[in-house]
């Protein structure tokens, strides 16, 4: 049984890591709000962006069409990005995407395709090297970017290009946590090649008018769908942030409702045992005395 | 005259502008070009340069680097890589 004084130790030590839990939950809250605000101020350009190629690839289904947007007509290679954070201390929001990654990866392997992988976080890395570690292709950490932005997305956009170009991917699915609200973030795959065309993207009625291209079809779609690439990456890594601190939230303020049960129960613990400890001392006085 | 324009400049990290507008001229890598309500569907690639919105007696100028204007029926979309609004002189 410990003694008082390392019981009033650890009820000191709880104390101080409910403090840091408590602090870790109003910074994810303060943030949040930011990434919040960010997700949602980005979908205007992802959604329009979404409208536009549906309409572009309406007109150029058949064998002229691009290959990120058709395919290559195989599906044997696989590239799977996985999205996570740096960091952890945020509930499950690692491991939920993780996983959902990892159960798809093997179910590629199983059904005999090759698969490969781009890290997105360090919590990735992390996560896939002892299963799938020689599958990495390469790991891009985001605490290198102050703010999430366009920077951060395009060299990842462009390595994706570039596999693909190099004929080393065939499909392009993406994993990232979808940011529902803040007790809620659903891990999400979502494929980049060949583009999906959005079903929610209202058709655009042309009243029977011919749309003119400038320059032509093709090369704006040649254009358009890298960056097309670039903006879903980059919304993203939004709905990722904004889930970061959502379920940060989350964990940080069941860890600090744990620490202050511990903290009462460990204090009930700690006044019993010092009630009985003065007992035991009155008794043995009272008897010495009586002996006397 | 004719109705007024539905017009919407957004960038990957906001929308820009949104709202009913007399004509936007853009510069599009073919040549400046103006819309007004009611053209006929469109679509190009710009170039770095400058939007301007002309509303009434009002004007107001962005900076654009590259993008997609999208002009359909229900109105001109600008999707801008990088876009943001020149001071007023």
């Amino acid at each position: 049984m410990a003694s008082l004084k390392e019981m009033r130790n650890r009820i000191g030590s709880v104390k101080s890591t409910q403090k840091i839990t408590k602090a870790l939950n109003m910074v994810a809250a303060a943030k949040l709000k930011r990434a919040q605000e960010q997700a949602e101020s980005a979908r205007p350009y992802a959604r329009k962006m979404a409208a536009v190629i549906a309409n572009l690839a309406a007109g150029v289904s058949g064998d002229g069409a691009p290959k990120l947007l058709a395919g290559t007509g195989s599906d044997q290679k696989h590239l799977i990005v996985v999205a996570t954070g740096d960091k952890g201390l945020a509930g499950g929001f690692n491991t939920n995407v993780i996983r959902a990654a990892r159960e798809r990866i093997k179910s590629l392997i199983d059904a005999g395709k090759d698969v490969r992988v781009i890290a997105v976080g360090r919590k990735v890395r992390d996560g896939l090297s002892r299963l799938y570690g020689d599958r990495i292709v390469q790991t891009f950490e985001m605490s290198g970017h102050k703010t999430i932005g366009l920077p951060a997305a395009e060299p990842i956009a462009a390595l994706i290009a570039e596999e693909f170009e190099a004929g080393n991917a065939d499909v392009v699915t993406l994993f990232y946590s979808r940011f529902q609200s803040v007790i809620s973030q659903v891990p999400t795959p979502k494929q980049l090649i060949p583009a999906v065309v959005d079903g929610d993207a209202p058709p655009i009625d042309l009243n029977g008018a011919v749309y003119e291209y400038e320059p032509s079809e093709e090369e704006i779609l040649e254009t358009l769908l890298p960056r097309n690439i670039t903006t879903q990456i980059l919304a993203a890594l939004y709905e990722n942030q904004a889930s970061f601190f959502g379920a940060q939230m989350g964990a940080m303020d069941n860890a600090t409702r744990n620490a202050g049960d511990l903290i009462n129960s460990l204090t009930l613990q700690y006044n019993r045992k010092r009630q009985a400890q003065i007992t035991t001392e009155l008794i043995e006085i009272i008897a010495g005395a009586e002996a006397l | 005259m004719a109705g007024k324009l539905s017009f919407s400049l957004v960038s990957p990290e906001r929308e820009i502008f949104a709202g009913l507008v007399d004509q936007v001229d853009a510069p599009g890598v073919e040549g400046d070009f103006g819309v007004l309500a009611d053209h006929a569907p469109f679509m190009t690639a710009l170039r770095e340069g400058v939007v301007t919105v002309i509303d009434g007696g009002s004007r107001r100028q962005f900076e654009v680097h590259g993008g997609f204007a999208d002009v359909t029926p229900a109105g001109l979309t600008i999707l801008a890589e990088q876009a943001s609004e020149v001071a007023a002189a």
